[in-house]
């Protein structure tokens, strides 16, 4: 169990980084998650997160051809925007649990 | 003296050598999950695996209903080989699996091959086979990058971190 603090604000976070609790996620924690991968969001990448917090909310399973369908980007550009890790790091940055589809 | 440091793998190199449904996927799942972790990755495929990125036949794969002992009946029942030979038996059952996969939003083979070129990803198709079954470039699927030797094959497999799987 790893914690960060964010605007005097405590963020738990499980052994890979991601929260714990989703509700506690604002644009300046993903900043400071991001930053912590030595990685800088911009406009485009808060576009994905949000979508892939709205879907994560309504509970559906995430991947990254949901993505891709989305209209927001298409699988290529989700790669560019998170290089190594399309779904892992998106998810992370978004403050939601760790991907658990295959595909 | 016990040492933590991880050392996760940095290329696969996998090779699909059968051309029935449930080959071809394991492959594609795993190239496209290899891509997915970071992991440079080059799917190679030879033999009957051809037909997974010949144009012609990507869209027809079938599973085996003959010789296939972990065949089930809907409901879990064993399949009997005998009726597996039946006509058109076969064809029904590739069907189902594939409309089975659908459901799960499983890509059709050419929708994954371009997810797993999409993150960097490259495809190769094996010459000797390709020789063989009398295949050029042109009728394999845009996302195949070459065909290339076995010679070949290892040279893009070099690396102290990689791994090559045969599935």
């Amino acid at each position: 169990m790893a914690e960060i603090t964010v605007n005097g604000k405590s963020i738990q976070l499980t052994e890979d980084g991601y929260m714990t609790d989703p509700s506690q996620w604002d644009k300046d924690v993903a900043v400071a998650l991001a930053k912590a991968d030595n990685f800088e969001l911009t406009d485009d990448h808060f576009k994905v997160l949000e979508y892939l917090r709205k879907e994560y909310e309504a509970g559906a399973t995430l991947t990254i051809r949901k993505v891709g369908k989305s209209g927001i980007v298409d699988i290529k550009g989700l790669y560019k925007l998170f290089p190594g890790g399309p779904l892992k790091f998106s998810s992370k940055y978004a403050g939601i649990p760790k991907p658990t589809s295959c595909v | 003296m016990t040492t933590t440091e991880k050392k996760p793998l940095e290329k696969v190199c996998i090779i699909c050598a059968k051309g029935s449904i449930e080959d071809v996927y394991a492959a594609l799942v795993m190239a496209n999950g290899a891509v997915m972790e970071g992991i440079e990755t080059k799917l190679f495929f030879t033999f009957f695996g051809l037909d997974a990125i010949t144009k012609k036949q990507m869209k027809h794969l079938h599973t085996a209903t003959v010789g296939n002992p972990a065949m089930r009946m809907p409901g879990g029942l064993p399949f009997p080989t005998l009726l597996g030979a039946i006509p058109f038996v076969e064809s029904g059952v590739s069907a189902m699996m594939r409309s089975q996969m659908a459901k799960l939003d499983i890509p059709d083979v050419e929708e994954f091959l371009e997810m797993i070129t999409a993150g960097g990803g490259e495809i190769f198709a094996c010459k000797l086979a390709a020789d063989m079954f009398k295949l050029e470039k042109e009728d394999l699927h845009e996302e195949v990058k070459d065909i290339i030797t076995v010679g070949q094959f290892y040279e893009l497999a070099e690396g102290d971190r990689t791994q090559i799987i045969f599935t």
